[in-house]
């Protein structure tokens, strides 16, 4: 359990684990581990399979092919390049994602800053708004949202027009919020009689110690976008402003039929399409951790 | 927090505006966000529900009469709208029970694994952080009518198959939503699962209680709130349903057995030009989670 905290993170509310309830026998153990294992293989293995199907010169879905001997190519991949060129692709998924994390990180930040420190008027009543907003379906908005931004303002097939919406990420508000609660309140007196005005004590005193809640905040922010589909779906039809999940999508209910092994190029778009998320969060997963996100949703 | 040192003279515009009034100005931005992403289009989407709305070219000035409830009329009495709301009822019906279930057996086994741990946590959370997009790819291609799935079942496989079997095809999907989001709700869990006190553990251990007994009297009872709060996200998430059916049925199918409310709001108010009708049954799904939510914390607290 230990793992699950993260050592650099400053002070927590939730305490840091604890131990097992009773040692554990020994067969009981071993049983628990098997069956997790054996589940964690289970969750796993269309991911597997996602990868071994982009491979694969021909579909080939007998249970045999499980454990290729041969039939893998790279064409899937070159297939699916043709079809929708992955690079524009990529590049508009990343504008996408990079515009999301930056409004969330710069406005998000004062915001939750601001929330978690400074006594102002109306604190409390923003306070609960945010919490009202959490559960605000997103759907219900996506006709005014569309009215809006594509009727009025004119901005389909327009990168502002699919950031507006998600520029500021009200779950990383909270984040934010809650790790600049945690700092202990002497250093922000000490800081004041010190005579720093507020600005310079947030850049100076609560942000460098916040900084691993940042990255949560950040990779938390990343995988909203990166895998978003409604939202960008409606207001792109320009091919060379769709990001990939968009363009992939397209090509799923569409155009597929038109390749000589269509599930292989779906495949290869979804394998270049689920990467860069899955290594994000294999590389920093100990800073997904169970209390950071608990407290992102219980405020 | 701060020493309550200010001067008597500042004291009134302190009571006004509060300690540090600059914390007004650092919220602006999200306030004005909040204001033009979620207010603004909460307010228009009822308002449209209300009345006759269509799209036109920017600024040409045209009447949009009040209509009272004729587009919830309307709504109510199209058979395709309300067969999109019983295949939420089934969506929900399995995916709740199915995630609740499966995330708290989950956590409560992670909680006490050692060994493999960081293995097990980024294995049960991948499905989470990728894009449904992406998932559904592989999904098609194990579920297909030859797909791996049926070849594997062999002579009992379903037929017509999975993805376009008319009462199928609601629970597979329930299946695959589960599965792509169990590794947030097992998070949600574990972090739950750390406020139970330990104590209670012992005494029922000492009280002789089997390891199923104390699961049943002090696991699941200790992480009821959580337990609230997996089925409201739950049912926000099957409610919010769009991606799995648009991709993996072509849009509803068969024979609408699979299309979501919001499916419909898209082909309704988007494809079709009637935002209003959309708008109506946007307001309608609200109204239905809402009383979900309600209900499930009567019925999870208050027994």
């Amino acid at each position: 359990m230990t793992e699950l905290v993260d050592p650099e993170a400053p002070v927590r509310t939730v305490p840091a684990a604890t131990p097992p309830p009773r040692p554990p026998t020994k067969i009981g153990s071993v049983l628990r581990t098997t069956l997790l294992v054996a589940g964690a293989v289970v969750f796993l293995f269309p991911f597997y399979y996602m990868l071994l199907g982009s491979l694969q010169a021909e579909p080939d879905p007998s249970p045999s092919a499980l454990l290729p001997t041969g039939n893998l190519t790279l064409d899937n991949y070159r297939q699916i390049d043709e079809s929708l060129n992955l690079l524009q692709s990529l590049a508009n998924s990343g504008i996408f994602t990079g515009g999301v994390i930056l409004g969330t990180v710069v406005f998000g930040v004062l915001a939750g800053y601001a929330l978690a420190r400074l006594h102002f008027r109306g604190r409390g009543s923003l306070f609960a708004m945010v919490l009202l907003i959490q559960v605000v379906p997103f759907q219900l908005l996506i006709i005014p949202l569309y009215v809006m931004v594509v009727r009025t303002y004119g901005l389909a097939d327009n990168h502002l027009g699919i950031i507006l919406p998600y520029a500021i990420n009200t779950t990383a508000v909270f984040v934010f919020r809650q790790f600049f609660l945690q700092l202990p309140d002497d250093l922000f007196s000490a800081a004041r009689i010190d005579g720093a005005g507020e600005l310079r004590i947030l850049w100076s005193v609560a942000l460098p110690l916040v900084r691993p809640a940042l990255l949560t905040a950040v990779l938390l922010t990343f995988i909203g976008p990166w895998n978003e589909f409604l939202w960008p779906f409606l207001i792109t039809k320009d091919p060379d402003m769709q990001p990939l999940a968009v363009s992939l999508a397209n090509y799923i209910s569409t155009i597929s039929g038109e390749a000589a092994n269509p599930y292989g190029a779906i495949l290869a778009g979804a394998c270049v399409l689920a990467a860069p998320a899955i290594a994000l969060f294999v590389v920093f997963q100990r800073h997904f951790t169970s209390t950071d996100l608990g407290s992102g949703v219980k405020g | 927090m701060s020493v309550p040192n200010e001067r008597a003279t500042r004291s009134r515009l302190t009571a006004l505006l509060g300690r540090q009034p600059i914390g007004g100005l650092l919220v602006a931005p999200y306030v004005i966000f909040i204001v033009a992403v979620f207010a603004y289009p909460l307010g228009l989407a009822v308002w449209m529900s209300f009345h006759d709305y269509f799209f036109t070219a920017p600024g040409v000035p045209v009447d949009r009469p009040f209509v009272g409830l004729d587009n919830y009329v309307a709504v109510l009495k199209d058979p395709a709208v309300r067969q999109a709301f019983g295949n939420i009822a089934i969506f929900l019906l399995v995916n709740v029970p199915l995630t609740v279930v499966t995330a708290l057996l989950l956590a409560s086994g992670l909680n006490r694994a050692v060994r493999g741990l960081t293995f097990l946590r980024v294995a049960y959370f991948i499905p989470y952080v990728t894009a449904s997009v992406a998932v559904v790819g592989v999904w098609l291609y194990m579920f297909t009518t030859n797909g791996l799935v049926n070849e594997v079942l062999g002579p009992v496989a379903p037929d017509p198959s999975w993805l376009v079997n008319e009462s199928l095809v609601m629970p597979n999907i329930a299946v695959f939503v589960a599965w792509k989001q169990l590794g947030f709700f097992v998070l949600l869990y574990l972090a739950a699962l750390q406020n139970v006190p330990k104590e209670l553990y012992e005494a029922a251990s000492v009280d002789g209680a089997s390891r199923l007994w104390s699961f049943r009297a002090v696991t699941v009872p200790g992480v009821r709130p959580a337990t609230v709060l997996v089925v409201i996200l739950a049912t926000i998430t099957g409610a919010n349903l769009f991606t799995e059916p648009y991709l993996l049925t072509g849009g509803g199918g068969p024979n609408g057995a699979s299309t979501s409310p919001v499916l419909l709001m898209y082909q309704r108010g988007i494809e079709q030009g009637n935002p209003d009708t959309a708008a109506a049954i946007g307001v309608l799904l609200v109204l239905g989670v809402g009383l979900l939510a309600l209900a499930n914390r009567r019925f999870v607290r208050g027994d």
